[in-house]
């Protein structure tokens, strides 16, 4: 039987009272949101927080809205909300087909998006999604919200540069013209974390690609991304020897590993074959009808 | 701490540690031990009940997580002697062998049926995708979930709880 170590728990009633709390326990406290990454980890005595801060009642942190030209997402937005959002759907099909193959319904009833990013697990998917979008990601503390690009919110595998008395409150991703976008995820079977997992997001206006976003997952990619494949379709026109190219980069430039899910070289590949389908439904849905 | 919830349209107080999770909660100090625990590793869905309306898998909860919130559990589906359709297509269909999976499999149908009256084959095996069973291939259980959303109003037919079924 599997049960987590004795802990101390407080329930914030707002914001401020969330963060009041962070400073009055110190370093040693953790937030609790869905609490499906952190209470398996506390189950396995991988961590052993003195004090659980639950965030479940600050529902100012539950939406999903427009505003200006960006989506915004707020961090206790769950994994099922995103899923059946219209404005997700309409605006960002990589959300919709990522979240249809994270975890499982039941999972995904509790599962954050805040959560899923702060557990910072090299598998997660949220966090290659947003690193295509070039989401940016708003950290609250006490003296007040700071910015960040999702390709710099990590700072390794599990740890993020949100400090110990701060919370991560929004997601916010611009809607730019000329958008098409896509994720791909091989797993081992439903509801399994990725083998490999690639999101993709093109803006493409008079037929150049003027900015593009890959975002890699489980394979050893530290900011969920793969820059040099990026790089290289910026400013081109698209095609299908352009996309095998920039496939071939991305999977030339990221550092997966081998673990029970796989040898390297078959990640590889993986990388190289989902980053193709990704970039090329992604230029089919910004140009309605592709090359 | 001291934690109150609503269990089963019931109100319960208890003293408990912090770090009780909400499905040992439930079976051990309610005694309601309709809920299964299975797995322990948030996998096998034979522990999920409602929480505030939402099905949840109550290993990967914690008790205090839970306090001032509505919990239902199976014993809830039965009403006043008679069986919800999605326990009688259980047993209409032989959606059961072992029956550990069964109570989260029940909650989980119970739900879809709610938001979705006339669910596809496709949405049943969606719905409960997230829930083990190592008995019955899975096939008997979505019989038993289309035949429960074709019997919604089954209650004035159904069988009482203790009835023998031929
Ligand atoms: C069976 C199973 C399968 C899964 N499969 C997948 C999968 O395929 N792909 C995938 O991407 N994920 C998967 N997950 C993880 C799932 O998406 C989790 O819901 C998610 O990782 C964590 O979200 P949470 O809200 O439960 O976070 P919690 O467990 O509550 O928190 C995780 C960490 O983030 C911190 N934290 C939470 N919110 C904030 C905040 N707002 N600010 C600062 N820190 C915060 C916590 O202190 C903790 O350290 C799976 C989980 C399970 C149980
Ligand atoms: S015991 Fe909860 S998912 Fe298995
Ligand atoms: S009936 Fe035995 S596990 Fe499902």
């Amino acid at each position: 039987m599997q049960v987590p170590a004795s802990v101390d728990y407080e329930r914030a009633t707002s914001l401020s009272h969330a963060i009041e709390l962070l400073e009055r326990h110190g370093p040693e406290a953790r937030i609790v949101a869905g609490g499906h990454s952190l209470l398996p980890m506390m189950k396995l005595r991988l961590i052993q927080p003195e004090v659980l801060i639950d965030i479940n009642d600050l529902s100012e942190l539950s939406y999903i809205k427009i505003e200006g030209n960006e989506l915004r997402i707020g961090a206790m937005a769950r994994h099922a909300e995103l899923l059946s959002s219209p404005l997700v759907g309409e605006h960002f099909p990589i959300i919709v087909e990522a979240e249809k193959v994270i975890a499982d319904p039941i999972v995904r009833n509790r599962g954050t998006v805040g959560g899923s990013l702060c557990q910072a697990d090299p598998s997660e998917d949220l966090s290659a999604v947003f690193s295509a979008l070039k989401a940016k990601l708003v950290i609250q503390g006490s003296h007040g919200s700071r910015t960040v690009d999702a390709t710099s919110f990590h700072d390794g595998p599990y740890s993020t540069v949100v400090s110990s008395d701060e919370i991560l409150i929004e997601v916010k991703i611009p809607i730019r013209p000329g958008c098409g976008c896509a994720y791909e995820k091989v797993e081992r079977r439903v509801g399994d974390w990725a083998i490999a997992a690639v999101g993709a997001a093109v803006y493409i206006e008079a037929g150049v690609i003027h900015d593009a976003g890959i975002g890699l997952t489980a394979v050893g990619s530290e900011h969920f991304n793969a820059p040099e494949a990026e790089a290289y379709l910026a400013g081109k026109s698209p095609s299908p020897e352009l996309i095998s190219e920039a496939a071939r980069l991305a999977a030339e430039n990221c550092h997966p590993s081998a673990d029970q899910r796989g040898p390297e070289d078959y990640k590889r590949h993986l990388v190289q074959v989902l980053t193709e389908r990704a970039l090329t439904t992604s230029v089919e849905r910004a140009t309605r009808g592709g090359f | 701490m001291h934690v109150k919830m609503i269990v089963n349209g019931k109100e319960y107080e208890s003293e408990i540690e912090p770090r009780l999770l909400l499905v040992h909660f439930i079976r051990d100090e309610l005694g309601l031990t309709g809920t299964h625990w299975g797995c322990d590793t948030s996998n096998c869905g034979t522990c999920v009940l409602w929480m505030d309306g939402i099905p949840v898998k109550s290993c990967t909860v914690l008790a205090a997580m839970a306090n001032g919130r509505v919990i239902r559990t199976v014993e809830d589906l039965e009403t006043g002697g008679q069986l919800d359709p999605v326990q009688q297509g259980f047993m209409e269909m032989h959606g059961l062998q072992c029956g550990f999976c069964t109570p989260g499999m029940m909650m989980t149908a119970r739900w879809l049926l709610d938001h979705n009256s006339n669910p596809s084959e496709t949405e049943i095996r969606e719905a409960i995708s997230g829930q083990f069973c190592r008995c019955t291939g899975y096939e008997n259980i979505v019989r038993a979930i289309r035949w429960a959303s074709e019997h919604q109003d089954a209650s004035a037919e159904s069988t009482k709880v203790g009835e023998v079924v031929a």
